[in-house]
């Protein structure tokens, strides 16, 4: 029988309105008990979490782990110990492979990868289209039963019927079709948030509304369809808005927010000198939007804070702006510096914070876990609010270093995570 | 009050209007016109630059620009090398910090470079210790168009400060109406745009104009009427919708012109669209100041070749 007892820890856990000084043990993969002075036997080993948070293990709705088909951006090993080291226990990885996601054989393959490097749990979401060509279906069935928890492209969807018929269609499986919103044609090849930034540096802009029209269009379809819609990387004020009052209509929909959009504006991407680490698609966008995104991550508007990590080439990045690749790594520095900006910013209290990176997460895809109630998976973050710590992508896991954090200093960090009952990762050791 | 000229130029590069400060523009533009004068020696040549290379990185097709910045270069008796998208080697894909090693092999003292990329001078000024000059890059900057225009201007008006300055037609792709703009305001003229919205950029007043969505309104009492190439190669079909129209209700022909102060003069930085966005009558008419752009933007060039060299203790112009 394997246990593991943390004790001490300050327990936060909104699944059950949880918070305070408690110990957890872990038994055979599961949650066993939590309460206070939990006695076991002499050999059970102990981890010590006195000033540290004990919270269920956090799950990342949208990372590309890259693997089939480009390994020199990130492989699933090398994405999972990303994963792990920024305080993740699952990972949702999306269908941008090559081959694309778009049937059984490639998610199995992805699962099977993920169970060889055996560290963070990793949850396949396949494509919605076909090869990602907005044309037809994927097989969406098919995915599922190989283990795909939603269905969705990784890039904007121009063809609304198409969208219409897999929120229809991914109803007989219960899962969610998520959606990258975005009208292409009126991004009309723009590299960053359209206003007066990009007038002043020159870039072309993209403006808000490329974001928030199919936000608009995917909300309408719920409501025709009666589908389960999970937005992406919302960025726009006028985008959760939309989002805030389909919710109050009651609406089956959840999104997700990156952290990039939470602590960074357009005005940090001029002072960068077209540096393309910079440049996020959907873009950073100007000081009043980043407001939103706070407000909705205060008012309850936003589900989960998803990592968006975009792991790109070296190579490809250090093209002009225009012509490098979009994204960011994300996995981890996500929960420092929501911890940091959020927390400790005064945004939300660390409940929220926690919710909104487990259970939150969770309930967006059904995903077992995101709660330490007895029976549940034994998957635990535990995080020190404290600890100080430097972005240096010189140490990071992932095998790709885009980022515009480099040489931000940041309260509060994962220092161990725990998978399955395991320790898969600590830190300073 | 006129702006005061620095004493020299304190910096390796010049990559654009927007990091350039009114004193080191009006250095430029006083410098220019002391170079005006070689133009009309019978041996158009000055030993400012000899022995030193500049390497022209055209990653765009040009003639005029490049043509005068060799003009430049050689009455400055510097050595040259011409680099081309279609010649050389340095094409979509390669990184830019590969395109500098590439260059700095050769220990270039300048690199000129017009480039389809927003920011790649900026960029290679980070990394080469060469002086780079922007000769245009994507739709953001092209200083030393600016720095001819505002020279052009001064030349006529005796100033820049106050001047009613219309600038006309596709505003969002320009970078020419950009550096101006940027140049402009530091100066103390006060800008106009005119165009419809669907050729404005979002956020506009950034730019420190006030902006006409017809050209009549425009011109009212204006000093200078900029028109800007209307790109009928490169524009989706959405932004207007077809060079008959355009010419219809935003061209600058000789009835429009009259609205303007009667001592207004007509500017366009090249290449026209005649029947487009200008009428020949005006284009070749006795207001126009088209060719002098031309002719000063050697001067202009000349000036911020030498005023970058600074450091290198080189003799004067007059020398």
């Amino acid at each position: 029988m394997q246990r593991l007892l943390i004790r001490n820890g300050r327990v936060i856990d909104p699944s059950q309105s949880l918070d305070q000084g408690m110990d957890v043990l872990l038994e055979d993969g599961h949650v066993a008990r939590i309460g206070e002075r939990i006695r076991v036997k002499a050999e059970t080993p102990v981890l010590d979490a006195a000033g540290l948070v004990v919270a269920p293990g956090f799950i990342d709705l949208n990372a590309h782990l890259c693997e089939p088909g480009h390994e020199q951006r990130e492989t699933i090993a090398s994405g999972c110990r990303a994963a792990v080291a920024g305080g993740f226990t699952a990972v949702c990885c999306s269908a941008d492979t090559k081959p694309v996601n778009d049937e059984p054989s490639v998610t199995a393959f992805i699962l099977e990868r993920a169970r060889d490097v055996n560290l963070a749990r990793v949850y396949p979401v396949g494509a919605v289209s076909h090869g990602l060509a907005g044309a037809e279906l994927a097989e969406i069935g098919e995915m599922v039963r190989a283990g795909a928890v939603a269905v969705g492209d990784p890039g904007p969807v121009a063809n609304a019927q198409l969208m219409r018929r897999a929120l229809e269609y991914a109803r007989s499986f219960d899962i969610p079709v998520t959606s990258h919103a975005e009208s292409a044609s009126l991004s009309d090849g723009g590299l960053m948030h359209e206003g007066v930034v990009s007038t002043r540096i020159g870039l072309r802009g993209m403006p808000a509304a490329s974001e928030e029209a199919v936000v608009a269009r995917d909300l309408i379809l719920v409501r025709l369809t009666s589908g389960r819609l999970h937005l992406r990387h919302l960025s726009t004020a006028g985008s959760l808005e939309l989002v805030r009052s389909a919710k109050a209509e009651g609406l089956a929909v959840t999104c997700e927010v990156a952290p990039h959009h939470f602590t960074l504006t357009d005005e940090d991407l001029a002072g960068a000198t077209y540096n393309a680490d910079w440049k996020i698609n959907p873009p950073l966008r100007s000081s009043d939007h980043v407001d939103a995104v706070k407000q909705a991550l205060y008012d309850g508007t936003v589900d989960a804070i998803a990592s968006d990590h975009t792991p790109q080439h070296r190579d490809e990045k250090e093209l002009d702006f225009s012509e490098a690749p979009s994204g960011a790594v994300g996995l981890e520095t996500a929960v420092s510096l929501a911890v940091d900006r959020l927390v400790h910013g005064k945004v939300i209290g660390i409940g929220r914070l926690v919710r909104l990176f487990s259970i939150g997460p969770a309930q967006a895809f059904r995903l077992p876990g995101g709660s330490l109630r007895p029976g549940s998976p034994a998957d635990v973050t535990i995080l020190d609010l404290r600890r100080r710590v430097t972005v240096d992508p010189k140490t990071f896991r992932s095998k790709s270093r885009n980022t515009p954090f480099a040489g931000l200093k940041l309260r509060g960090a994962p220092v161990v995570t725990i998978v399955g009952g395991r320790i898969v990762w600590r830190a300073d050791g | 009050m006129a702006v005061e000229s620095a004493s020299e130029l304190k910096r390796k590069d010049v990559v654009g209007i927007a990091s350039l400060e009114p004193a080191e523009i009006q250095l430029i533009l006083d410098t220019a016109e002391e170079l005006l004068e070689v133009a009309r020696r019978p041996i158009k040549k000055v030993p400012v630059l000899r022995g030193a290379t500049v390497v022209n990185l055209f990653m765009e097709p040009s003639t005029r620009t490049r043509f005068s910045f060799e003009m430049a270069e050689k009455r400055l008796s510097a050595d040259t090398l011409n680099f081309s998208a279609s010649t050389s080697s340095v094409s979509k894909g390669e990184t830019l910090v590969d395109t500098a090693r590439n260059l700095m092999a050769m220990a270039p003292d300048y690199i000129v470079i017009r480039h389809p990329n927003v920011g790649a001078p900026h960029r290679l000024a980070e990394v080469v210790p060469a002086s780079i000059i922007n000769a245009g890059d994507g739709i953001n900057e092209h200083p030393t168009q600016a720095l001819l225009d505002a020279f052009t201007m001064r030349q006529h008006f005796g100033r820049l400060e106050g001047l009613n300055v219309v600038i006309a037609g596709d505003i969002r792709h320009s970078r020419v109406a950009r550096s101006n703009a940027f140049l402009l305001n530091k100066m103390g003229a006060k800008l106009r745009f005119a165009a419809p919205a669907s050729l404005l950029p979002a956020g506009v007043e950034e730019l420190g104009a006030t902006t006409f969505l017809r050209l009549e309104p425009a011109l009212e009492g204006a000093d200078v009427v900029m028109m800007l190439r209307i790109q009928r190669e490169r524009q989706a079909a959405v932004n207007f919708p077809s060079a008959r129209e355009y010419y219809d209700f935003f061209a600058l022909t000789e009835e429009r012109l009259a609205l303007a102060a009667p001592h207004a003069v007509v500017m366009h930085p090249g290449p026209m669209n005649r029947g487009v966005e200008i009428d020949s009558a005006v284009a070749d008419g006795e207001r126009s100041l088209i060719l002098d752009q031309v002719t000063n933007g050697v001067a202009v060039r000349m000036a911020i070749l030498y005023l970058l060299a600074g450091g290198r203790g080189a003799a004067t112009a007059d020398s």
